[in-house]
């Protein structure tokens, strides 16, 4: 249960005259300065991670970051310069041709941003494509397909072509389509970019309701920060080809590693990403007062209560048990970013 | 860090007036110094010598009689090859004659009824398109029965009907194998760009020699004809679909003949469909071309009206031949436009399948017809319409009133425009022209681009016929200034209003769909045969996409930037020359580009009419077998195409992504 559903170790995607003999010539660790210096481009470097089963990790960058090569070096759509990817513990870069569309048909689904449908086929049938080229007989592909179309709420919708749909309908058919082979890896590309911002929120949810349902192990692509952080459980931030930082959101915006995740991170509404932890002054072990708040909390959950109260409010943790202690003062210097001034 | 922000645009600045003012005197000097200095230039350099000439028509001629004599292949010969392939097309060229019109006399079953015809012609456009559709392309069938042109038509209807699917499979096939091979690609499109600018006479001289001359030969040279933009269009096509559709198909875990079949050909179905509808009319306009071989049908009649100047019975004919290509054109387009919707399931079966029923309704129908009355099978002769008597009127009266002012027209535009500017052409030391060419390929395209057209011009001078190709560039100079001068004006006009560029639209997609032939009836009828003829001929047809590019780049401005230029307080006029025209200019050109195209296609052809060009040449040796000088003269008139071609794509992309348009 501990092994990784994908991993990637030293991926490298560089764009050029000759990538592979440049990587060797520079020992495999190429600086940023000298790819750009002999005119390479670098989409992917030197990119390391796990994704564990049922994990949601997001890349997230904005566009030219690499995020999508990324994805499609993971997928094998891309073929990367150099590196490792493992999927459930095999080697993805060693598999043949026919071994990659084994793993394709009854692995691996995709999202992708704009929806990537079919047009000449109706609703069922592109659901159903999948399982066509599989070989699944008729019968058995649109049952099926009819299952996934329900799942993502479009049943009466079957017979429709494409362009007939909203695009929020065809993306609900991009992602039946990705889900009718019954995936354990679910890669979704800017799944919800082209969609207008209500429609996007509502997609959203309906991503995590899904997710609850499914338990997928998922890497999900986004340039949009919020949604990151609404759908991740870790994130992943790219720049230039390389993960700048990879934690979860309170990490990332509680400590950013570098200068450029900071500024990334500072118009966040912390109250609704960051938990009573982040803030508190860890106390002594004593027996916790009656009104004590939860170290799990989210800031903005709990503010009354800190901030009308005199005193520092005791936090606890899952079982009750006194951890810290929470006063307005360091309440407020959290959620606007100050330096403690005690 | 300020002071160098501050020192790079008017460094930029400097480069491009330098740029502009000294790039074209570069092209243009090298030029006027050789065409000024030609009276003291030695000989050689004002005329190609005799003795430089290369025998590419021997050559050629070599080649062709060493395939069509001495080459075997073991029991048989090449042309044994040739003509048995060629054979092949009579079974199903035999299978739709009959069933259109000949029947079938050997098994006693008569050709469909005409009322089937248009019966099941209207149930198809009403099935792409609407009612409306239908009942154009029923008309359209019932008119040539009811005015005598029913043989004819269906005849020329059944080439295109046989010849059509060929040409379009073997050119999707090549063109799949071009996406899919590099190597096929590299190799493939620049024989498509020359045989796309051969003219079509060039197509028959090959096929007389090979196959020889017939019915059958003209289907072939339509067939062959045709291939090149289905080719072309599949290729783009299938480049055309979206990278995501593909890697769609890919995750989905096609195997590469699934992706092929399941993915890719279909997604660019719509583009495929343009290249059928490319594939029709090419098909229409050739059969009627290749009635200089002996193809029968429509064309015929018009080429053999059109030699006895009978001027009444062949716009008759010409009538007929437009209308069919308006329903053809009209029934393929509409089929590449039809989106799928969903359809309904339940119902009764009439409901479900109502194209269907009413298809088997019309046949059920005319059958019937048929048993009771001859009228509904044959058009009765003694009731067939004829309109030449209506023509006739028309072409006496015009000779009545405009026979003077024509006359005066023709003279004066004889004298004053087309003789000094033939002489002038005439005038042109090849140098002079090498060096104008090579100049202005090195300019726009760097060496490579300047190899390429010095070549086509090198090629043109030493095959023999520079003064023939320099009177062909004379005509076609004179005709693309007209064009430019008449279609700019209209175009601008058109493209005023949403609806005038809709109407311009409307008429552009009709008036060029006619196969170019039938430009020369209204031609010969006002100003006989000779030069002006030939010229207003080429105006006529290679107008068309001065005006069409025109329209589309003026209304395809960012709508952005106009704003912006109505928010700075531009006028009308000044929108349009400070904003529209620049913007729309690279598209222009490409229009100019086209206009070239079409009218080297067309002078060849008003070579039926009497021109001294090269096309002169290319129809002697039509009438004389001559296949080798037929296809050097035909490359002669593609590489002049070519060299315009290159010279002006190349211009265009470059200013284009100098606008940031492209």
């Amino acid at each position: 249960m501990n092994e990784p559903k994908i991993a990637c170790r030293n991926l490298w995607k560089l764009y050029g005259a000759d990538p592979e003999g440049f990587l060797r010539r520079h020992g495999g660790k190429p600086a940023i300065e000298a790819i750009r210096a002999e005119g390479y481009i670098p989409a992917v470097r030197d990119v390391s991670f796990d994704v564990m089963p049922g994990e949601i990790l997001v890349v997230m960058g904005l566009s030219g970051s690499g995020k999508s090569t990324l994805l499609r070096c993971l997928s094998r759509l891309i073929e990367p310069t150099a590196g490792e990817v493992m999927f459930e513990g095999r080697n993805m870069l060693a598999a043949t041709e026919s071994e990659l569309i084994e793993l394709r048909r009854h692995k691996m689904g995709m999202v992708f941003q704009n929806f990537a449908l079919l047009p000449h086929r109706t609703v069922l049938d592109n659901v159903a494509f999948p399982l066509q080229v599989r070989g699944t007989s008729r019968q058995e592909r649109e049952s099926r397909a009819r299952e996934v179309i329900e799942l993502v709420g479009l049943k009466g919708r079957e017979a429709y072509y494409p362009r007939e749909l909203s695009g929020g309908q065809q993306q609900r058919v991009g992602i039946a389509r990705s889900l009718a082979v019954g995936p354990e890896l679910w890669f979704l590309d800017e799944p919800f970019s082209a969609l207008d911002p209500l429609i996007r929120k509502e997609m959203q949810d309906e991503f995590l309701r899904l997710q609850k349902v499914l338990n997928k192990t998922i890497v999900f692509i986004t340039h949009d920060f919020d949604e990151a952080i609404r759908v991740a459980d870790r994130i992943a931030i790219m720049r230039d080809g390389a993960v700048e930082q990879l934690g979860t959101a309170e990490e990332l915006v509680t400590r950013p590693a570098t200068p450029y995740v900071a500024k990334f991170t500072q118009n966040i509404p912390r109250d609704r990403l960051l938990s009573v932890r982040s803030a508190m002054v860890p106390a002594a072990p004593r027996k916790a007062a009656k009104n004590a708040i939860c170290v799990d909390d989210l800031l903005a959950s709990v503010a009354r209560q800190v901030v009308t109260s005199e005193s520092p409010v005791d936090v606890v943790d899952g079982e009750g048990m006194l951890v810290g202690t929470l006063d307005r003062a360091a309440y407020i210097d959290t959620l606007y970013e100050q330096e403690p001034t005690r | 860090m300020s002071a160098v922000a501050l020192d790079r645009p008017v460094k930029v600045d400097e480069a491009t007036i330098l740029g502009k003012a000294t790039r074209p005197a570069l092209v243009i000097l090298p030029f006027l110094i050789l065409f000024l200095a030609a009276p003291s230039l030695p000989g050689w350099m004002t005329t190609v010598p005799k003795a430089w000439a290369i025998p590419f028509i021997d050559w050629t001629n070599t080649l062709i009689d060493h395939l069509r004599e001495d080459m075997m292949f073991g029991l048989f010969s090449f042309r044994d090859l040739t003509r048995w392939v060629a054979d092949l097309i009579t079974w199903p060229l035999a299978l739709v004659e009959g069933l259109l019109v000949s029947g079938f006399p050997d098994v006693g079953v008569p050709a469909m009824p005409w009322v089937m015809t248009a019966g099941l012609f209207g149930v198809l456009g009403w099935f792409l398109r609407d009612w409306r559709l239908g009942a154009l392309a029923a008309a359209g069938v019932a008119y040539m029965a009811v005015f005598g042109k029913w043989e004819l038509s269906m005849i020329t209807l059944s080439v295109v009907l046989v010849a059509a699917p060929i040409a379009g499979m073997i050119g999707f096939l090549a063109g799949i194998l071009a996406v899919k091979k590099p190597w096929f690609e590299a190799a493939i499109v620049p024989i498509l760009n020359v045989l796309q600018s051969l003219p079509h006479f060039s197509y028959l001289i090959p096929i007389a020699v090979f196959i020889g001359v017939g019915h059958k030969a003209g289907a072939i040279a339509t067939v062959i004809f045709a291939i090149p933009p289905m080719a072309r269009l599949t290729i783009l096509g299938l480049k055309g679909v979206a990278e995501e559709i593909r890697e769609a198909g890919r995750m989905a875990g096609c195997t590469r003949f699934q992706m092929l079949w399941m993915v890719e050909v279909p997604a660019a179905r719509q583009a495929l469909l343009v290249g059928v509808n490319q594939v029709i009319m090419q098909c229409l306009a050739m059969v009627v071309i290749a009635s200089f071989v002996g193809a029968r049908g429509l064309g015929h009649d018009l080429l053999f009206r059109l030699q006895s100047l009978k001027i009444g019975q062949a716009l008759e004919s010409g009538v007929a031949i437009v209308l069919m290509a308006i329903v053809l054109d009209q029934l393929s387009r509409a089929a590449a436009e039809k989106q799928p919707s969903h359809a309904k399931t339940s119902g009764i079966w009439i409901a479900r399948f109502p194209f269907l029923s009413a298809g088997i309704a019309v046949v059920g129908i005319s059958l019937f017809l048929a048993a009771i009355t001859p009228y509904a099978s044959v058009w009765p002769a003694e009731l067939t319409l004829s309109t030449a008597p209506l023509w006739d009127g028309l072409v006496d009266w015009v000779m009545l009133y405009f026979f003077d002012p024509l006359q005066y027209f023709r003279d004066a535009m004889l004298l004053y425009v087309l003789i000094p500017v033939r002489s002038l052409f005439q005038q042109i030391p090849w140098t002079a022209m090498l060096a104008l060419v090579a100049m202005a390929g090195w300019m726009l395209g760097g060496l490579r681009l300047a190899a390429i057209v010095s070549g086509f011009v090198l090629f043109i001078a030493f095959a023999g016929f520079w003064e023939r190709s320099l009177i062909t560039a004379y005509m076609v100079a004179v005709a693309v200034v007209l064009c430019i001068l008449i279609g700019l004006p209209i175009g601008i006009w058109a493209s005023k209003t949403e609806r005038r560029a809709e109407m311009a639209k409307l008429w552009c997609d009709t008036f060029q769909t006619f196969p170019s032939f039938i430009y020369l009836i209204p031609v010969i009828m006002l100003f006989k045969v000779g030069d002006v003829a030939a010229i207003a001929a080429i105006i006529i047809y290679a107008m068309i996409p001065i005006i069409r590019y025109t329209v589309f780049g003026l209304r395809n401005v960012p709508q952005h930037i106009v704003e912006a230029g109505i928010t700075s307080g531009c006028t009308k006029r000044q929108l349009l020359w400070n904003i529209r025209m620049p913007l729309a200019f690279p598209e222009i050109m490409l229009g100019i580009n086209q206009t070239i195209m079409f009218a080297l296609f067309m002078v060849i052809i008003a070579a039926f009419i009497g021109t001294k060009d090269i096309g002169q040449e290319i129809f002697r040796a039509l009438t004389f077998n001559d296949a080798g000088k037929g296809l050097v003269l035909g490359l002669c008139v593609a590489f002049m195409g070519l060299t315009a071609d290159k010279l002006i794509t190349a211009w265009s992309a470059e200013r284009k992504s100098r606008l940031g348009l492209a």
